[in-house]
């Protein structure tokens, strides 16, 4: 399942980061790593980006960008 | 890991140049960490304000050097701009990568790191410190934000990570200047005794392929040789290439990993947060769930469907009221103090040249300027306050859908938002956009939203021009109602302006969007007062130059030739006529002026302006304000008040204007018509020489800036002309 499916504010566990570009290595290194948990905590008031909570802190991303981090349940 | 300890001995020898051998050039420190986590309070805690912005060659960010206070050997404090990783993304990220590796011309290599590290997100902060660890300098950590941490229930051992790490790290609250002492004691410490701290295991077989293309490209640190390796098609590989590194070389090592199945970037990235996480194992501790914070609950609200939109409007909403309400009692005691300082400084000079030159122009240039003061800094104060309290982020996170339909990303919001106080800060916010097309179309728009320098325009034209009515028993007003309407001109100009740059110079796929949201903090007076202070300057310091300068310009064309025929004429058509006194003084100043070179090119240019309804001397104070827009208004005080003896009569503009009469006629000049269209033109035209010249800096390029010129006075002149027949035709 893709993050930006992922459902509401339920932890769900990375299992991979698709892409060969930048942003997918600055996802990763910002600590979308596998085996690290991410949640969502919301999506901003239109619709659009993503509210996630990633270990000790709280990042912002689009479904399009997230939509490279594929995650699964814990 | 082996490889380690060879580059280790390696280094050392580079570490500490002295270049004479006389006298210690004073110790290089670096200033290193995330955006946004009290780099800058640090700065100024160390360094307590003395802050010297150099410009370096090719390089677009402002390097900020201060000498760090008590210390027993000098040291220079060096402020590294805010970075996630050296993996550069940007520009300004790879300054951070040369810098530390000693490539930047003019900036010494730093003789030590002082990181800093945000304590309620050690893990992810940490990816920088493995990463600046591979430099191979000595290192003192500085734990910021630890009462965050421990309200959220996190404890961190420092004495356990020090001796981990190899480093000093000290726990410090950035915005205390008490924190500087153990900070200063820490970088002698770790100076002296070279504390370098543990490096991350990365893969071996990733280790020997960098010290490889060290040994074969030569005068590669390890750090950057990594880069080079591991950040295909990015600034690091452009940079090796561009100082003659062969292409090949990083091919070959490239397949060399690929064989050996090492996943380049995807290894090096689970290497360091697998050491991460060694490292802090049984350093940080963590309550079983996690604290939900005041902030968390906060944030709820402020980022909700409804709540969240209902709250930016209350935001934007007390931004103008603070602007327009509170601003107002300090500018008329500015004003006040000047005209005050005019009369009693003209009374002690001679009437002529000299007392005309210092109250009409030095006197009331530099007041003029400076009655604007109080606004940008109500406005530096707000920006200062949204930002250090995590507003700011948010309104990037819920603004990020509307400025895509720009092609834009949230990110472009916040130097948006910054150009609404000066599009030149703004212009150099744009740097924390990544993608340079983003970017540029950034920076064109900035000049369309209505800085502060237009509000001198607004707020003269409708105190003076527009009637104030009162509506809904006081709650608004039309002036209320017309400031607002100049704010959103821009605005709506910048939609189909965006589009079109993305359309044209600008094509590409849409860039990508990301952000932190840090947890809400309670603004701090010190970090607000120093944004205020440093705006504040930075405007006097401008107005103290360039505007002064052309006031006084201005000021010499419209009083030169000052010719005696002219006198001699007006004094006859006095006798004639059979005026009194003061009316062959008013007819005087209008004839000097119509004679004077101001006069002329304004003349000169009245056909152009005519349409719209203007008279030369409107043309004129436009001409006259190319370097600024504030300028205008020093420049229409000229015009009018010049030749008036305002040293006794410190007649306000106000009223000047309202007197202003087309030639020979009892028409007046400031209609309705008129006062909306010069705003218009003003909202949308690109008079300020510094804002061109900004563009000019950070675009690289001389076409941007004349596009933006040209381009922008083209839509001004249209729109004005539009609104003057608009307003007309409705019979204003």
């Amino acid at each position: 399942m893709s993050l930006a499916k992922a459902p509401m504010a339920r932890p769900v566990r990375i299992v991979g980061v698709h892409g060969d570009d930048p942003m997918s290595y600055r996802l990763m290194e910002m600590g979308l790593i596998e085996g690290a948990q991410v949640e969502v905590v919301g999506r901003a008031p239109l619709g659009d980006p993503l509210h996630l909570r990633l270990g000790d802190y709280e990042l912002s991303l689009r479904s399009e960008e997230a939509s490279l981090v594929e995650v699964g349940e814990i | 890991m082996r490889c380690h300890d060879a580059a280790q001995s390696k280094q050392s020898a580079a570490v500490c140049p002295h270049p004479n051998g006389t006298e210690p050039r004073p110790l290089v420190v670096a200033l290193v960490g995330n955006p946004n986590i009290g780099k800058t309070s640090l700065f100024n805690a160390l360094t307590g304000f003395r802050r010297h912005v150099a410009n370096y060659p090719g390089v677009t960010v402002d390097l900020a050097r201060g000498a760090i206070r008590d210390t027993s050997r000098p040291m220079q404090l060096l402020d590294l701009p805010g970075t996630y990783s050296l993996a550069a993304m940007s520009p300004d990220e790879m300054v951070v990568s040369n810098v530390l590796c000693g490539r930047q011309t003019g900036v010494p290599r730093p003789d030590v790191i002082l990181a800093i590290v945000d304590a309620s997100n050690l893990h992810r902060n940490m990816y920088l410190i493995s990463q600046l660890a591979e430099l191979d300098l000595p290192m003192v950590l500085a734990m910021n934000m630890i009462d965050i941490a421990r309200g959220r229930g996190i404890e961190i051992d420092c004495h356990r990570l020090a001796e981990r790490l190899g480093v000093p790290v000290v726990p410090i609250n950035a915005t205390r200047t008490d924190c500087a002492r153990p900070i200063v004691a820490a970088i002698e410490r770790a100076v002296g005794e070279t504390l370098r701290p543990r490096r991350a295991e990365l893969p071996a077989a990733l280790c020997a392929e960098v010290e490889r293309l060290r040994g074969e490209a030569g005068g590669l640190h390890f750090a950057e040789a990594l880069r080079v390796l591991m950040d295909r098609g990015r600034y690091a590989e452009e940079q090796f290439v561009a100082r003659g590194g062969a292409m090949d070389l990083l091919r070959r090592a490239r397949g060399r990993l690929e064989a050996a199945g090492v996943d380049g970037l995807r290894a090096e990235v689970r290497a360091r947060y697998a050491w991460i996480a060694a490292l802090l194992d049984g350093v940080i501790r963590r309550p079983e769930r996690p604290v939900t914070t005041w902030s968390d609950r906060l944030d709820r609200v402020l980022t909700h469907r409804i709540g969240g939109f209902v709250s930016l409007l209350v935001v934007l909403f007390i931004v103008f009221e603070a602007l327009f309400r509170w601003a107002d009692p300090l500018m008329r005691a500015i004003d006040w103090a000047f005209g005050r300082l005019a009369g009693e400084v003209g009374a002690l000079l001679p009437a002529g040249i000299v007392r005309s030159l210092v109250t009409d122009g030095l006197i009331a240039g530099v007041g003029g300027v400076l009655t604007f003061l109080p606004q940008i800094l109500i406005l530096f104060a707000i920006l200062a306050i949204l930002e250090d309290c995590g507003y700011m982020a948010r309104a990037a996170y819920m603004n990020d859908r509307l400025m895509r339909s720009l092609g834009l990303s949230g990110r472009a919001f916040i130097p948006l938002l910054s150009a609404f106080a000066c599009a030149v800060p703004a212009i150099m916010g744009t740097r924390a956009i990544a993608n340079r097309r983003e970017r540029m179309v950034t920076i064109l728009l900035a000049p369309f939203m209505s800085c502060s320098a237009r509000l001198p325009v607004y707020v003269l034209l409708t105190s003076a021009i527009i009637p104030d009515l009162k509506f809904f028993h006081g709650w608004t007003s039309l002036h209320a109602l017309v400031l607002l309407g100049m704010y959103l001109v821009g605005m709506v100009v910048a939609v189909p302006v965006a589009w079109l740059l993305k359309k044209t110079a600008f094509a590409g796929p849409p860039s990508g969007f990301m952000i932190e949201l840090p947890s809400y903090k309670r603004p701090r007076l010190r970090a607000i007062w120093q944004r205020m202070y440093f705006a504040g300057r930075e405007f006097v310091l401008r107005a103290g130059t360039i505007i002064l300068l052309v006031n006084l310009v201005v000021w010499a064309l419209a009083y030169f030739p000052h010719s005696a025929q002219t006198r001699a004429a007006v004094v006859q058509r006095a006798a004639r006529e059979g005026w009194d006194a003061a009316r062959t003084d008013t007819e005087l100043a209008g004839a000097y002026l119509r004679e004077s070179y101001l006069g002329r090119l304004g003349r000169g240019i009245e056909p152009a302006v005519r349409p719209i309804g203007w008279d030369w001397r409107i043309g004129m104070a436009v001409v006259a304000s190319f370097p600024a827009r504030e300028v205008v208004v020093a420049s229409l005080g000229t015009i009018y008040n010049l030749g008036q003896d305002t040293a006794d009569h410190p007649e306000p503009l106000h009223e000047a204007l309202r007197q202003a009469r087309w030639d020979d006629s009892a028409r007046p000049v400031f209609t309705i018509p008129v006062a909306l269209s010069i705003m218009v033109f003003f909202a949308l035209c690109a008079q300020c020489a510094s804002t061109l010249v900004m563009i000019g800096r950070e675009t690289r390029s001389w076409v941007w800036p004349f596009v933006s010129f040209t381009g922008m006075t083209t839509i001004a002149y249209f729109a004005a002309w539009g609104v003057s027949a608009a307003a007309t035709a409705a019979g204003w």
